[in-house]
């Protein structure tokens, strides 16, 4: 068997790309960081249904692009700059005070509304490309089995979008099979609420499975350890969410955001390290971390690093007011960091070497 | 081991319940078979055993269930998993790795067995089941049989005292299944496994069986008994079985070697008979299939190649071969489904592969293996009235199409929820509300009760004779011999054989339906034999 980089570097590369991009509206530095994402999707994803993520994923990032931008738009107000042209101010019941429909259309207005939008659809496209490359299946070996409810709600969020993907082919070709459009915007919609509602319950169905298998089983456990670990947990959760929010804002100061996640993320590992005391589990071919591993992780923390360095240092130049009107050219330092990330497309070993040989997935219909 | 105690389950939005006060005991060391009409609770009551119903399904449990002692009201699946294997129906929704391997050594890791350990059960396991060459792949690429195989491995590495199966052998090939019901009957002599399964062919695993569950289904209580006392009564029989009743032979038999020493008198009376000289249709000049010289490939695998086929109307043609031998290939070429990459399929002249919408619903329809597949709405009746708007047929089509083979369905039922069998109904009714010439069934009969079977095969029937052609990929040779005109054996992709039913039936011992085996005198080769029981009737009659 050929050797694979565990899923959970994958996602942390890919976690890492998305803090970058969520430092930055600057366009020129969040378009690098998504071609590094499709770089390294191309020359590594997976073979597996899931290893088409990624193009959903874009298109996904286009339609918010798109809608933030004529959101932008539509409620424009009166926005200060560069007035492209001034659309008739619509007046909205005294309930809806603070949003104007219609108003004067500047060029900042645009390009902010776009940048805040490719930031979000980076972020997104970031998320995609862990979507593509990670195996859902080997990913789900490293949820720990102590927390059960937890590792329950983990496999249903890791295996939706796969399942999302693999169902949407599916279904696609079925829908020929009946006679049907199956591109289009008719066609997406036909299929939606079931390719949703299919996934969900094939998650659940999986971790029915699962459960049946015996994920999850517990040791003879105490009851006060069991109230020691789920109040660990709570703790935990509360405070890397508070921690996350004030990390991701950038509006938000530092000092709120990472030393709560840091704590949170602290309390959550001695809550799975008290919750594994006593399971039973073992390890069959377990998954190692080597200097692959290591490497793909680093690649993107660099950019991270940097980028977050930067956007606290020079944040005009990061998240630019675009007044006055100027090609806002980052630091060639960022730029070459982002670029770093780029190695795990060499770095990571090749899985569809190692899956040429099997047959790909019978779908009744070859897109 | 297994005790059920008064048992009654009732899901959450139904008021009748599934399981009726239910009394039963399995005892140490049994092979338990559980048979019963689609839909009459038998998921249910396998599901009852390892605590997924009510702990995953919802629903309320009266009464007491106790597996080697352990309560399943306070135990969760996952406590009873050292104790009771399950495996479901469709193997691949409960696959939770990415490498055979890896699927074969889960339970244990749950389980905490010392990794030593579970390399040597894997190995054991791999060779067991005829696994070894398949220990890299990922299980969704593997073909329905060997996924099945793959499913029962990864229980039986754990060592569990009780093996529940649902359907274990109904996407298996002839050959697959013996192979998979032999390693089973080892389990339970060598290692005193229960082993608890339900299936609808009970003529592969009838013999097997120590004891049996008869659901009768619609809120009466279960039957349980010896295989002989269930099988006087039970409107659910084999082939053999019925052969007997006709014959009126007692005790009854339940395995081809029993009836054979009974049926020296009717192999006689059969042999005076005047030959029904086998009618087979005149054979029209007329086209509906033309396949010349396809190939189908995945990457770098070839699913079928330089295949040569055509058929007329109203002929049923059976596709037959191992798991994994190219049929689903190559009926979804015939669909319009796959793409060739060399040859041509014509369909009436016109390659499927160019037809769109309403065109391609007249022309050919296909049933895909898994008829979930086909079906993308959230309540029966949407989906009959989508179907009748792509064939572009009146209002309520489909709908009368499906009460014809399952009535029982209602219309505000989610297609999710409906049995094997059922959604198999829907997606047939889906299909031939358009009339296509050519009909594509793959594998029709997995999850069919026999009077399903029987509903399923006089209506084929009747679509041939109204000059539609049928096209079945099925492992089912009991069907075959009912229905198909022609069959096409196909290996490693290529048509190996191609002709009459008996002539191909009767060529092996695997293929030969169980009626062909009992009253075949000399060898299976002898000409006449009859295949169904029904023929064997029809003979009997016309003396």
């Amino acid at each position: 068997m050929t050797p694979r980089l565990h899923a959970a570097a994958w996602w942390l590369w890919a976690l890492a790309l998305a803090v970058t991009a969520s430092r930055t509206t600057n366009p020129l530095l969040l378009l690098p960081i998504t071609c590094v994402a499709a770089f390294v999707v191309a020359a590594r994803r997976s073979s597996a249904p899931w290893g088409r993520a990624f193009g959903y994923f874009v298109k996904l990032g286009v339609v918010i692009i798109v809608i933030r931008t004529l959101f932008a738009v539509i409620f424009a107000g009166s926005s200060g700059g560069d007035v492209l042209w001034v659309l008739p101010v619509v007046p909205l019941p005294g309930w809806l005070s603070g949003i104007t429909l219609g108003g004067s259309v500047s060029t900042q207005l645009v390009i902010g509304a776009f940048s805040a939008g490719l930031q979000l659809a980076t972020i997104l496209i970031c998320v995609g490309a862990a979507n593509s490359l990670a195996s859902p299946a080997r990913l789900l070996k490293s949820v720990p089995a102590a927390l059960y409810e937890l590792g329950v709600a983990v496999v249903v969020a890791i295996t939706f979008a796969p399942q999302l993907i693999s169902d949407l082919l599916r279904l696609r070709s079925v829908r020929k099979l009946r006679g049907r459009p199956t591109r289009g915007l008719r066609g997406l919609v036909a299929v939606t609420l079931p390719v949703i509602e299919g996934a969900l319950s094939r998650s659940i169905t999986l971790a029915a499975a699962m459960d049946a298998r015996g994920y999850g089983r517990l040791g003879d456990r105490s009851s006060q350890l069991r109230y020691l670990t789920a109040g660990l947990l709570l703790l935990s959760l509360s405070m890397s969410v508070i921690g996350i929010y004030g990390f991701l804002d950038a509006s938000a100061p530092l000092l709120l955001g990472l030393p709560l996640l840091v704590l949170g993320l602290a309390a959550g590992l001695s809550a799975v390290a008290l919750g594994s005391r006593g399971t039973p589990r073992t390890r069959y071919r377990p998954d190692t971390w080597e200097w692959r591993e290591w490497a793909t992780v680093l690649s993107a923390m660099v950019p991270a690093v940097i980028v977050s360095l930067y956007s606290a240092w020079q944040p005009l130049l990061m998240s630019p007011t675009w007044q006055p009107l100027s090609w806002m050219v980052p630091p060639l330092l960022t730029l070459a960091a982002v670029l770093v990330a780029v190695l795990p497309a060499w770095v990571a070993p090749d899985e569809s070497a190692n899956t040429a040989k099997q047959l790909p997935q019978p779908a009744l219909v070859q897109a | 081991m297994i005790n059920f105690d008064n048992v009654s389950i009732t899901y959450a939005d139904t008021t009748t319940p599934v399981l009726h006060r239910t009394n039963l005991t399995v005892p140490e060391g049994d092979l338990c078979l559980v048979i019963g009409a689609t839909g009459s609770g038998k998921s249910t009551l396998l599901k009852a055993i390892n605590g997924l119903v009510p702990h995953f399904t919802g629903g309320t449990l009266q009464g007491r269930i106790t597996v080697n002692g352990r309560d399943t009201a306070t135990h969760r699946p996952r406590d009873l998993a050292d104790v009771v294997g399950y495996v479901a129906q469709d193997p691949l929704s409960g696959f939770v790795t990415d490498s055979v391997e890896e699927e074969l050594a889960y339970t244990m890791e749950s389980l905490g067995v010392p990794p030593s350990v579970m390399r040597q059960r894997v190995e054991e396991v791999l060779d067991l089941l005829a696994l070894s060459h398949l220990r890299n792949r990922a299980p969704r690429t593997l073909s329905g049989g060997e996924r099945q195989r793959v499913a029962i491995g990864s229980v039986l590495t754990a060592h569990p005292r009780v093996i529940v199966l649902d359907e274990p052998t109904s996407a298996l090939d002839p050959g697959a299944a013996e192979e998979v019901l032999a390693a089973l009957q080892r389990l339970v002599h060598d290692l005193g496994l229960t082993i608890v399964l339900a299936e609808h062919r009970l003529e592969r695993v009838l013999e097997f069986a120590d004891s049996m569950i008869y659901l009768p289904g619609s809120g009466s209580p279960a039957r349980i008994g010896s295989p002989e006392e269930i099988m006087d009564s039970s409107p659910i029989a084999p082939a053999v079985v019925r052969l007997a009743r006709l014959a009126g032979w007692s005790p009854l038999p339940l395995s081809v070697r029993d009836a054979r020493r009974h049926a020296q008198s009717l192999r006689e009376e059969i042999a005076l008979a005047p030959s029904s000289a086998a009618a087979g249709l005149p054979l029209q000049q007329e086209r509906s299939i033309d396949v010349v010289d396809a190939e189908v490939r995945y990457g770098g695998t070839t699913a079928i190649a330089h295949v040569n086929l055509s058929a007329s109307p109203s002929e049923v043609l059976a596709i037959m071969g191992r798991n994994g031998a190219g049929k689903s290939s190559l009926l979804g070429a015939l669909a319009g489904a796959r793409r060739l990459s060399q040859g041509s399929v014509r369909i009436d002249g016109v390659p499927p592969q160019s037809l769109r919408g309403q065109q391609l619903v007249r022309s050919v329809g296909m049933v895909p293996q898994e008829p979930m597949d086909l079906l993308t709405y959230t309540s029966v009746e949407r989906e009959c009235a989508q179907a009748d708007n792509d064939a572009g047929v009146t209002h309520g089509h489909t709908a009368q199409l499906l009460a014809l083979f399952a009535p029982e369905v209602s219309a505000h039922d989610h297609p999710r929820d409906l049995s094997e069998g059922q959604r198999l109904a829907l997606a047939l009714a889906i299909v031939l509300a358009g009339k296509p010439r050519v009909i594509v069934l793959d594998e029709p009969t997995r999850g069919l009760d026999y009077a399903m079977k029987t509903r399923l095969a006089s209506h084929l029937r009747v679509l041939a004779t109204a000059g539609h052609t049928v096209v079945l990929a099925t492992h089912d040779v009991e069907l075959v011999a009912d229905v198909a005109t022609r069959v096409v054996v196909l290996a490693e992709g290529l048509v190996v054989a191609d002709g009459g039913v008996a002539e191909i039936v009767l060529a092996s011992p695997i293929f030969a339906p169980q009626v062909a085996k009992v009253l075949a005198h000399g060898g299976l080769a002898e000409k006449g034999i009859p295949l169904t029981p029904e023929s064997v009737a029809d003979i009997l009659v016309a003396r």
